[in-house]
């Protein structure tokens, strides 16, 4: 995997809550335009591994990051990297749907309109193309003008996923983003999850082995903070390396 | 089967939970019934001004107990005013202690900050009028207000708000009294809405690259709106019924003047002026009826604030 291109580079991550050391020197090169998932047992750190990718932690006191995080080589842990600059270029979506309390074609917009001057018909048409991306133009093309809340789960969270693309971002962030759906709601998302990968990086979190196996091609597998094993998701499920990881896998430990 | 079917047993308990429910009705109607008693004690105490001065009660500006001609025009105009300059001050600066509180305080802060809220909260009313009086209107007449007729007092359209004698008391100290007594309602009903907002649609919102700001202007608000009109209405409540304190500032004038620094009246503080001397013919009634107008325009504010708040969830549904 050296010949890729690398989207994020992890280096000598520590992450602390208060004391608590939560992420142990973590090293990690995301590629380029593939899937990366994070699995692991409950408290491991691959949440708290993602939500440094867009300095979301600080918004809570108390938490902080050491080492580096290179967005294309760009450290984004360094105060000179604009944090709402930054979280317009890595996207976010999160265990439950989050619509905003607001129309469905606001929740697209509201992300847009903060980093883009768009007149009236380039931002239908953005909405537009953000929808079909999410694969929910067809549902709720005649509903625009109606709240996102009265969509069913399945539609909001990809209602979110589409909000999170309109914005246009390099790399998108997935924190269990089925784990609150059915199994229907699920597939259309790891479909969803298939095409977008030819736009962006994706990194996602996960607690169910077989959706890691089946969306993504490298897999993390962590452990109370540390990084056991990370290679092709081909390789770790078929012949992983240390022994957690086979025993994680194969459902013995976790 | 025996433990079923104890005969004596289960009469007892059902007879023991009728017992419950019926109390618990009596309890419930006995809100209502208290409602209705002093709705009709108020226009049975009013009737012979009813009967006097008819519809003019309420466009007369007159307030003279000598020849007993009495008229509502300057109590309704104080009692409004000085809620509306209350939620003009009080409402931003609240929102501000409620958002700090909320987003932005070190949690170092959090708890000293939100407690001294809770204690102004419970400052007696009449402590405040003490104050207005004796430490805010002194230094108030003698250091604001000119600086403010100097320079407001010559304005077009709004000038006229700002002229008279520099007292110190008058309609816009009452406001700013009734402003500082508001704020802690308003600010504590604020914070605890803004603390409900699930964590993750913020995190959602900043996630996009919205700033403090835009997360609230866009997400909180919307999301918290009918808990924050809550808040509002609680404090104006409060505004249009203070007594004490507004008596104290006011300078119980029965002349109307448009500057919001001459006296003025509000009803609460005209009642409990005047109560006590109140001999004459129809100088109760007059009073007992403009206890009745300050329910009746409680209750209109009320009303509205359910209607408006029905309005948003409908509108929520539809469009926006």
């Amino acid at each position: 995997m050296t010949e890729q291109a690398i989207k994020l580079k992890v280096k000598d991550l520590n992450f602390y809550y208060g004391n608590f050391l939560a992420l142990k020197k973590v090293n990690l090169d995301i590629p380029a335009g593939k899937v990366t998932a994070f699995i692991g047992p409950s408290g491991c750190g691959k949440s708290t591994l993602l939500r440094t990718f867009n300095r979301m932690f600080e918004l809570y006191p108390g938490m902080r990051a050491e080492g580096e995080i290179l967005l294309d080589n760009q450290n984004i842990l360094t105060k000179s990297v604009d944090v709402n600059m930054l979280r317009a270029s890595v996207g976010m979506v999160f265990q439950k749907p989050t619509p905003f309390p607001m129309s469905i074609y606001d929740n697209i917009t509201f992300g847009v309109k903060l980093y883009e001057n768009l007149s009236r018909s380039e931002m239908d048409d953005r909405v537009e193309w953000a929808l079909r991306k999410a694969a929910l133009w067809n549902e709720v093309k005649d509903k625009l003008k109606q709240s996102g809340n009265s969509l069913s789960g399945g539609q909001q969270q990809r209602l979110c996923i589409a909000r999170g693309v309109a914005t246009r971002p390099e790399v998108l962030l997935l924190d269990e983003p089925t784990s609150a759906l059915d199994p229907i709601s699920t597939a259309h998302i790891e479909e969803l999850i298939h095409e977008l990968k030819q736009d962006y990086t994706i990194a996602i979190v996960t607690h169910n082995m077989q959706q890691a196996a089946r969306v993504s091609d490298y897999t993390a597998y962590m452990y109370l903070g540390e990084l056991m094993e990370f290679g092709a998701t081909d390789d770790i499920f078929t012949a992983p390396r240390r022994k957690e990881t086979e025993d994680y896998i194969t459902g013995k430990f976790g | 089967m025996e433990k079923l079917s104890n005969g004596a047993n289960l009469k007892r308990q059902m007879m023991l939970d009728s017992l419950f429910r019926l109390t618990t009705r009596v309890f419930a109607f006995l809100v209502l019934a208290l409602l209705v008693g002093i709705l009709i004690s108020l226009v049975i105490g009013a009737m012979p001004s009813i009967r006097h001065f008819g519809w003019g009660f309420l466009t007369s500006t007159e307030w003279d107990p000598v020849s007993e001609n009495y008229g509502a025009v300057v109590p309704i105009f104080g009692t409004l005013v000085t809620s509306f300059i209350a939620l003009l001050i009080g409402v931003p600066v609240s929102f501000g202690i409620a958002i700090f509180l909320t987003e932005i305080c070190p949690p170092l802060l959090k708890r000293p900050l939100g407690i001294a809220v809770e204690l102004l909260a419970g400052i007696p009313s009449i402590i405040y009028g003490m104050w207005g009086l004796f430490v805010f209107a002194p230094l108030f007449g003698d250091h604001v207000q000119p600086w403010i007729m100097e320079n407001l007092g010559e304005w077009p359209l709004v000038g006229f708000l700002f002229q008279g004698a520099p007292m110190g008391i008058g309609i816009f100290t009452a406001g700013l009294i009734l402003a500082i007594m508001v704020i802690p309602f308003i600010a504590s009903v604020m914070r605890d809405v803004f603390e409900v907002v699930p964590p993750m649609l913020k995190e959602s919102a900043y996630g996009l690259g919205g700033t403090t700001w835009e997360v609230i202007r866009n997400v909180v608000l919307p999301y918290t709106k009918t808990g924050v009109i809550g808040g509002i209405m609680l404090g104006l409540g409060r505004a249009l019924g203070e007594t004490m304190a507004v008596t104290f500032v006011i300078g119980n004038s029965t002349n109307l003047s448009t500057s919001l620094f001459d006296a003025g009246n509000s009803i609460a503080s005209a009642l409990a002026n005047e109560f006590a001397e109140a001999t004459g013919e129809f100088h109760m009634a007059a009073l007992i009826e403009l206890g009745l107008i300050l329910f009746f325009i409680t209750f209109v504010v009320l009303s509205c604030s359910k209607l408006l708040l029905l309005q948003l969830k409908k509108q929520e549904g539809r469009n926006s």
